[in-house]
C-alpha cells in the first residue's frame, strides 16, 4: 500500500475501533458487572441492574451507543518510534474521530472555550485529546480510547496535600468526593488516584488509572494494599447502583504514582461510570491488528 | 414488573399518590431540556416554545438522526438521563415559571429544587443513568425539536413516549428526598471506616 492509502485504511479502522468502544463494553467491564450485580439483594439495586443489562445486550443487538454521552474522545497511545505513520498520527484520529461521529453516530460534545459554540462533529481546540508516549526501536502502535462522559467527569478534582497530612489525607480526599460527587455519577463506578508532586501530574495519573483491566493491582505492594483497603471502605458504604444503595458500591479502585517532591502530596482523582467506554487495540508494522480488550471482535 | 403509568397532562391527584421510592412509568409526552433551556428561560427570561404545564422534562442530551425517508424528522438513536444535580440552580424557578409536574433525570437534586417541588406540587425521578438504548425504545415519535440553534444535546426535543421508565420517586410533593437521604447515611457510615483505614496507612516513615 502507498502511504497515502495506508493513511485512510488507519483512519477507517480507527473510526471502527472507536464506533466500536461506543457501542459495546469491554470483556472486564462486564465481567466486574456480573459479579456485582451477583452480590446485591435489594429490590432497587435489581431494577438498577436489569435496566443496565437489558441495556448493554439491546446496544449490542441494535449497534448503538450504550449510553447516548459518547463523551470527549481521548486517546491514549503508545507508539513505536518505527510506526510507519508515526508522522500522520494526530491527524489520522482526529479524522477518526470525524468519520466514527457521522458513522455510529456520536452525541456532538466539543464546545469551543470563549466561544462556547459546539462544532457539531467532536472536533475541536486541541480535542480529540491525544496523549502519546513513545515505544524505542518498536514499529506497534497501541491505541487506548476513551469516552469522557460529562457525568463521570464531573467528579474529577485534584488538590495538592501538605505531605504530613499523609496517606490519611489521601484516603480522606478520595471518600469525600466519591460518597458526594459519586453518587450522581453512574454508579458503580471505576476510581482512578493519581499520586505525585504537583498537580497536573497526579491528575493526569488518575485517569491513567482508569485505563488499566479490572482487577489488575498497583505494581508497588504498599500501592496494591491501598487500592484494596479503599476498594473495601467504599464497597462498605454501599452505595449500589445508581446510588441507590446496596451491598456494593464500585467496579475497582486504581491508583497510579509518580515520585513526589518532599514538600508535597499532590492527589488527583478521575472516575469512570459503569458503561466505561475504554477500548485497547494494537496495530503492528504492516497494519495488522488485534483487540486487547475486547477479545474476538470484528471490526 | 410492577409500577404504574401515568399520562401526561398528569394531574395533582396523581402527582400528591407519588412518594419517594415508588417505581412508575410515563406515557404522553415528554421534552428535554438541560443547562442551556434552563439558562434562556430563567436566566434571559425567554418564554418556552412548549407548553409544560401539567407536562414532563427530562434532563438529557440525545443523540438523534435526520431520517432519510422523511427530512425534518428526527428518530431518537440513544437517549438517556443526565445529572440533574446541574440544574439545580434554576429549577425551582423553572417549576414556578412553567408548571411542570414532573422532572426526570439522574441523581438527586438539593434543598432548593425540594423546595420548588412542594410549593410547585411537582415531582422529580430518575430514570437508571446510562441507560439510553432502553430509553430510547420507549420513544414512539420525535414530534418537534425547538431551539436547535443551542446544538443536539442541548435543544428541545419534542417527544410521544410509551411506558417510559421505570422512573424512581427522588423527590416528592410532601418534600422528602431520597438521595438526600442517601447522602447522609453514606457520609455516616464513612466516618468509621475512613478510621478504620487511616490506622493502617501511616506509610510515611516508609512500611516495616
Ligand atoms: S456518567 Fe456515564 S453512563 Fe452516566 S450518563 Fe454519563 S456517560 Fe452515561
Amino acid at each position: 500500500m502507498k502511504l497515502q492509502d495506508q493513511k485512510e485504511w488507519l483512519v477507517d479502522r480507527v473510526a471502527r475501533f472507536t464506533e466500536y468502544s461506543a457501542k459495546h463494553l469491554p470483556d472486564d467491564v462486564r465481567e466486574r458487572l456480573r459479579a456485582l450485580r451477583a452480590s446485591e439483594t435489594t429490590e432497587f439495586a435489581r431494577i438498577i441492574y436489569d435496566a443496565m443489562f437489558d441495556n448493554i445486550e439491546k446496544a449490542d443487538e441494535l449497534s448503538r451507543p450504550v449510553c447516548q454521552d459518547t463523551g470527549i474522545i481521548q486517546f491514549f497511545a503508545r507508539v513505536g518510534t518505527r510506526f510507519p505513520l508515526i508522522d500522520r498520527l494526530e491527524e489520522i484520529l482526529r479524522d477518526a474521530v470525524l468519520l466514527a461521529t457521522r458513522r455510529a453516530p456520536l452525541r456532538h460534545n466539543a464546545v469551543e472555550v470563549f466561544d462556547e459554540k459546539n462544532t457539531g462533529n467532536n472536533v475541536g481546540f486541541r480535542i480529540p485529546w491525544i496523549e502519546t508516549e513513545l515505544i524505542p526501536e518498536s514499529d506497534i502502535l497501541e491505541l487506548c480510547v476513551y469516552m469522557a462522559g460529562g457525568g463521570c467527569s464531573l467528579p474529577g478534582i485534584a488538590e495538592v496535600l501538605m505531605p504530613l497530612e499523609g496517606y490519611e489525607g489521601v484516603v480522606r480526599f478520595v471518600f469525600d468526593r466519591i460518597t458526594t460527587y459519586g453518587i450522581n455519577a453512574c454508579p458503580p463506578l471505576l476510581v482512578g488516584i493519581g499520586i505525585a508532586g504537583s498537580v497536573e501530574v497526579a491528575a493526569k495519573l488518575s485517569k491513567k488509572a482508569l485505563l488499566r483491566p479490572l482487577g489488575s493491582r498497583n505494581e508497588n505492594p504498599t500501592g496494591a494494599d491501598l487500592e484494596r483497603r479503599i476498594e473495601e471502605g467504599l464497597n462498605k458504604i454501599g452505595i449500589g447502583p445508581g446510588g441507590l444503595t446496596g451491598n456494593m458500591s464500585v467496579m475497582g479502585v486504581h491508583i497510579e504514582q509518580a515520585a513526589r517532591h518532599p514538600a508535597t502530596l499532590a492527589v488527583g482523582l478521575s472516575t469512570g461510570c459503569w458503561a466505561h467506554r475504554r477500548a485497547w487495540i494494537r496495530f503492528h508494522g504492516d497494519l495488522s491488528y488485534e483487540m486487547l480488550s475486547h477479545k474476538g471482535a470484528e471490526l | 414488573m410492577s409500577g404504574k403509568t401515568l399520562t401526561t397532562p398528569i394531574s395533582d391527584q396523581e402527582i400528591e399518590s407519588l412518594s419517594v421510592g415508588d417505581i412508575f412509568y410515563l406515557s404522553g409526552h415528554l421534552i428535554t431540556g438541560r443547562d442551556d433551556v434552563h439558562q434562556r428561560v430563567i436566566k434571559q427570561g425567554l418564554e418556552l416554545p412548549v407548553d409544560l404545564s401539567g407536562g414532563a422534562i427530562f434532563h438529557a442530551g440525545p443523540i438523534m438522526q435526520q431520517r432519510t425517508d422523511e427530512p425534518g424528522k428526527y428518530e431518537v438513536i440513544s437517549i438517556g438521563p443526565t445529572t440533574s444535580m446541574r440544574m439545580e440552580k434554576y429549577e425551582k424557578e423553572f417549576i414556578e415559571k412553567t408548571g411542570v409536574r414532573l422532572i426526570i433525570g439522574k441523581g438527586g437534586m438539593g434543598p432548593k429544587t425540594t423546595e420548588g417541588c412542594v410549593n410547585g406540587r411537582a415531582v422529580h425521578a430518575v430514570f437508571p443513568g446510562g441507560c439510553a438504548v432502553l430509553a430510547a425504545r420507549c420513544v414512539e415519535e420525535v414530534e418537534d425539536v425547538k431551539w436547535l440553534d443551542l446544538g443536539m444535546p442541548e435543544a428541545m426535543w419534542v417527544m410521544r413516549v410509551r411506558r417510559f421508565g421505570p422512573l424512581i420517586v427522588s423527590i416528592d410533593i410532601r418534600g422528602n428526598n431520597l438521595f438526600e437521604h442517601n447522602r447522609k447515611l453514606f457520609e455516616e457510615r464513612k466516618i468509621p471506616i475512613v478510621g478504620e483505614i487511616c490506622k493502617h496507612v501511616d506509610y510515611l516513615h516508609g512500611p516495616e
